[in-house]
């Protein structure tokens, strides 16, 4: 039965084809954070922003604005460098800064429900497009 | 047989014999006291659950990530399955914030709930309405933490009976014995 295949030759090629789908199985999932900004400058001018460009200037003062009893950096920190945490619960926040945190801003998935959750918590209702590339923005500055 | 694929065959085998004792083996009983005073007065539970069947492993791991991010994942069996069943039909106003997930993790974390669910809980108070869907609302709550001053849970280091973890230093791992308690709560309890 197994006698009948080249062993070198079938090894090697079951071993390439497995590294192949482990790779490319990651890859799949990890973004990096230049991936978010063309994708909301994309929704942003469809939004009709006009050019879109980002500001890190108005990130840095929707990071800090209070509508509701929360801001971003009442979780994060006026510092998004640093670890944070739960105003609530108190549980350590890992800093959300990609400088910082590398692992930050590589999962689509969890950007999306973090954006969705705490954007409803501290504005009252959905970021826009524009609103998270300025955030993005400003957090890029931070090295 | 051909000695060259030998190794790759017995690399093998010892990967899918390690693979079916990993996925058999029962999940950890986390958050389950020794003591007698289990919720609502439960028989201690044994090391292993009594659940017929062990639940997924992607299940458990989609739990711990989801629940334990902003608190600890608090353990399924310290509520009953309407409680949870109430916690997630509103996740998007859970406590004060928004936690809402996707239709498919929400139904994951659902079922692993509804799996590893104690029995439901008498409310503290005939106030409360039920199902309790606040851990720290239920009678047996109340009575396990009975000694603790009303002050201390509002102190700096403590702010909230959400933050187990401020006093019970194992409650990551679901480990809640009064000996693990940090230094100074026992020392503190000790002088009274």
């Amino acid at each position: 039965m197994l006698h009948k295949h080249p062993s070198h030759r079938s090894h090697r090629r079951w071993s390439a084809m497995l590294v192949g789908l482990v790779l490319t199985s990651s890859w799949a999932v990890a973004a990096v954070p230049g991936d978010f900004l063309q994708q909301w400058r994309a929704q942003a001018q469809a939004a009709g922003a006009g050019t879109a460009e980002f500001s890190a200037a108005r990130g840095q003062q929707l990071f800090t604005r209070r509508v509701t009893d929360w801001s971003c950096s009442s979780c994060h920190t006026s510092d998004p460098r640093r670890q944070g945490q739960h105003a609530t619960t108190s549980k350590a926040i890992q800093p959300l800064a990609p400088a910082a945190n590398p692992a930050r801003f590589s999962d689509p998935a969890k950007v999306d429900k973090w954006f969705r959750r705490n954007c409803r918590d501290v504005l009252g209702r959905e970021c826009t497009a524009l609103e998270k590339g300025d955030v993005l923005t400003c957090l890029l500055t931070l090295k | 047989m051909n000695r060259h694929f030998a190794p790759i065959i017995i690399t093998l085998a010892r990967g899918v014999v390690f693979a079916a004792v990993f996925a058999a083996t029962p999940p950890r009983a986390v958050g389950a006291p020794d003591k007698p005073a289990a919720p609502a007065a439960a028989p201690a539970p044994a090391p292993a659950p009594a659940k017929p069947a062990p639940l997924p492993l992607q299940d458990s791991a989609v739990w711990q990530q989801e629940c334990g991010a902003c608190h600890i994942a608090y353990p399924a069996s310290l509520l009953g399955p309407a409680s949870w069943n109430g916690v997630m039909s509103g996740l998007d106003k859970h406590f004060g914030t928004d936690a809402s997930l996707d239709a498919a993790t929400a139904a994951q974390v659902g079922r692993y709930l509804r799996g590893n669910a104690g029995r439901e809980q008498a409310p503290a108070t005939t106030a409360t309405a039920t199902p309790v869907l606040r851990i720290s609302d239920t009678a047996w709550f109340r009575r396990e933490h009975r000694e603790v001053p009303a002050a201390r849970w509002r102190s700096p280091g403590v702010k909230s009976a959400a933050n187990c973890a401020a006093c019970h230093r194992g409650a990551a791992n679901g480990n809640f014995e009064e000996d693990e308690r940090q230094e100074h709560e026992r020392g503190e309890r000790d002088n009274d």
